[in-house]
């Protein structure tokens, strides 16, 4: 597997925005994404977890061909995303977003709107749209009927199944799952990870998965990756890092799932209440401001990535 | 001594014929955490909303019975009901932004509600409001008295809200989903700090959420809603070792616990979708969903007991 092309490769990506500050203040710069690098083997899931304004969404932006990082280079199954065109790109990779109300067109009938990736390609006849089209809503359970229907005649589950149809039409290689199930119910919620995970074994798909749920993250993923304020703080195969994680911050992330076990209370994260701000980034450390075992040294190195089976952790106090 | 609240078959229409809430039956105890669970449009928020006699316009609410520390609501006039409102009874809600005035110094917020139950010099109002930023845990709370609630962070909005509800020393507090706009950590801080108050302050608290996780960590009781009846309800440790309603152990099985289930071995889900109840609606709710439904769950539903405390909603046998 080492030498195959990985399906996804990142290498020192970084991007920032610029904030004007309105008419007296200076404009600001915000580094969403801070030298980031990783590679996910064809066939894997990599999970990305972290809070708001960690950066993970950006990263997916970059990642799909939306947005350009400020340096650093991204591939996907080895040919440079920049150097590819829309249509190219789109047969090889594809968003599931977290709202399915926002991301579907209203306006649209389903079948429509599961129809626009092959009819965006130009050179698709009408039948093979009609095929695949059927081929697809039946493939992600959503029956035949329902292709007529608006996406606002549809529950959140069924909505969401239309992104994930009208994301696999083209046959992706790699799909960039951003949130793809924190607006739903949790039955719901079950119902669209166990799609998602049979469609990714049928298929041999790539997934970069990204949550704010560590327990999702850990059902659909073989590797995590932590972020915070824009870097990668951890990473690892996801049961050693559930077993024995390192970062301080990702105790404290696992400190805060709350499993339904009655008694247990609710644990102590052991945080402060400074919140992170991306365009604020502390010194040394940018987590330790909030760290609780933080030392004088936290506030002023720069902590380097120390490398691990399978990723690294970037924390001075690790071993 | 009578509960602090009781309701009894309560039931909430909406104009356009829909049963928001359907014979809804709970009772919460002073000090005691009771959670409403069930996913969305299953009427735990109107639920809320109808004991404080918020529903909107248009809207019909009535009840066998809804009593507040022994007293009858139902017959409250408004301005009887908007006493005990942010008094004796208060609530949090979701979203902190949403429910703080943009235009007001959390300062002013926080001051009108005491001085809007009490008869107390602004002074007073002023220190008690330091007292409770402090007791929920904000730093340097002069400063924060004078600041906008677009200067806070939502973990500290929600904080705000909660030191508001505190202001008269309520004995019962709503809350309705209050840490589900929140980051994962802040919501550990905001609902280990709503376990400590609970419990220092001993009172009674309703919290509503969907989140099971939540329910098994602070709840005392637990009332599961699906489609505006409670379909069963139980203390919790019992719920979660013995659930009875097909509903209630569904929803257990779809979530997923880290190291519980191997990594793509399907998750328990439920199948379909909620249905949508009209006017004459007879039977159980769940039964196009349920795996164990039959033509008799068309029927009328008895109401079991499985053991004392823990009753639900299920032709089938405990």
């Amino acid at each position: 597997m080492s030498t195959a092309t990985p399906a996804i490769e990142v290498k020192a990506v970084r991007k920032t925005f610029r904030v004007k500050g309105g008419t007296f203040g200076t404009d600001r710069h915000v580094v969403a994404v801070d030298d980031v690098s990783f590679a996910v083997p064809a066939g894997g899931v990599l999970g990305v977890v972290g809070e708001s304004g960690c950066g993970k969404s950006t990263l997916a932006r970059l990642i799909l061909g939306l947005l350009e990082p400020s340096s650093g280079e991204i591939a996907v199954e080895g040919q440079r995303i920049a150097d590819m065109d829309r249509r190219a790109r789109a047969r090889l990779i594809q968003p599931v977003f977290q709202d399915p109300f926002s991301s579907l067109n209203p306006l649209a009938r389903v079948r429509d709107i599961v129809a626009m990736p092959l009819r965006a390609q130009g050179n698709i006849d009408r039948a093979e749209v009609t095929r695949r089209v059927d081929e697809m809503l039946a493939r992600v359970g959503l029956p035949g009927e329902m292709g007529q229907r608006l996406p606002t005649e549809l529950s959140g589950g069924q909505r969401q199944r239309v992104a994930i149809a009208r994301a696999l039409v083209l046959r992706p290689r790699i799909v960039v799952c951003d949130e793809p199930t924190s607006a739903l119910d949790v039955s719901v919620q079950a119902q669209i990870l166990n799609l998602l995970s049979e469609l990714r074994r049928e298929l041999g798909l790539t997934y970069l998965f990204i949550s704010h749920n560590l327990a999702v993250v850990e059902h659909v993923a073989a590797e995590v990756a932590v972020m915070y304020l824009g870097r990668i703080v951890e990473r690892g195969e996801t049961d050693a890092l559930f077993r024995k994680p390192e970062h301080p911050y990702t105790r404290a992330l696992l400190a805060s799932v709350l499993t339904p076990e009655p008694g247990l209370g609710v644990p102590d994260v052991g945080l402060g209440d400074i919140l992170p701000d991306p365009a604020n980034i502390p010194p040394g450390c940018r987590f330790h401001p909030r760290c609780p075992i933080a030392e004088p040294r936290c506030a002023v190195e720069t902590p380097p990535l120390k490398p691990r089976p399978g990723g690294g952790v970037e924390c001075l106090l690790a071993p | 001594m009578t509960a602090l609240l009781e309701v009894e078959a309560l039931e909430v229409g909406f104009a356009g014929g829909t049963a928001a809430v359907r014979g809804a039956s709970l009772t919460v105890e002073r000090g005691e955490t009771h959670c409403l669970v069930g996913e969305s449009g299953c009427g735990k928020s109107v639920t809320a909303l109808a004991m404080m006699n918020l529903l909107a316009r248009g809207a019909r609410r009535s009840a066998g019975k809804l009593a507040f520390d022994g007293v009858d609501l139902l017959p409250l006039s408004d301005s009887a009901m908007s006493r005990l409102r942010g008094d004796r009874m208060a609530m949090i809600f979701q979203e902190p932004m949403t429910s703080l005035n943009p235009a007001y110094t959390v300062g002013s917020q926080m001051t009108e509600v005491l001085r809007r139950h009490r008869k107390v010099p602004q002074r007073m109002a002023v220190d008690r409001a330091a007292d409770l930023l402090a007791r929920v845990g904000i730093t340097a709370p002069g400063m924060r008295l004078g600041q906008f609630p677009h200067q806070l962070s939502g973990g500290l909005r929600q904080r705000v809200m909660i030191a508001m509800a505190l202001m008269c020393d309520p004995q019962l507090l709503i809350a309705d989903e209050p840490t589900t706009a929140l980051d994962v950590t802040v919501q550990a801080q905001i609902l280990r700090l709503l376990a400590t108050l609970q419990r220092d302050l001993g009172l009674g608290m309703l919290l509503i959420t969907h989140d099971l996780g939540i329910v098994a960590r602070v709840a005392t009781r637990v009332s599961v809603m699906y489609a505006g009846e409670v379909v069963e309800s139980a203390a919790t440790a019992q719920l979660f070792a013995n659930p009875r309603h097909p509903y209630t152990q569904g929803l257990l099985r779809s979530v997923p616990v880290p190291g519980k289930q191997r990594r793509d071995e399907p998750l328990g889900s439920i199948p379909g979708t909620v249905p949508r109840i009209g006017a004459g609606f007879a039977g159980c709710a769940f039964r196009e969903r349920c795996e164990f439904a039959d033509e008799t769950c068309a029927q009328t539903i008895p109401r079991r007991s499985a053991s004392p405390g823990h009753d639900y909603l299920c032709r089938l046998p405990a």
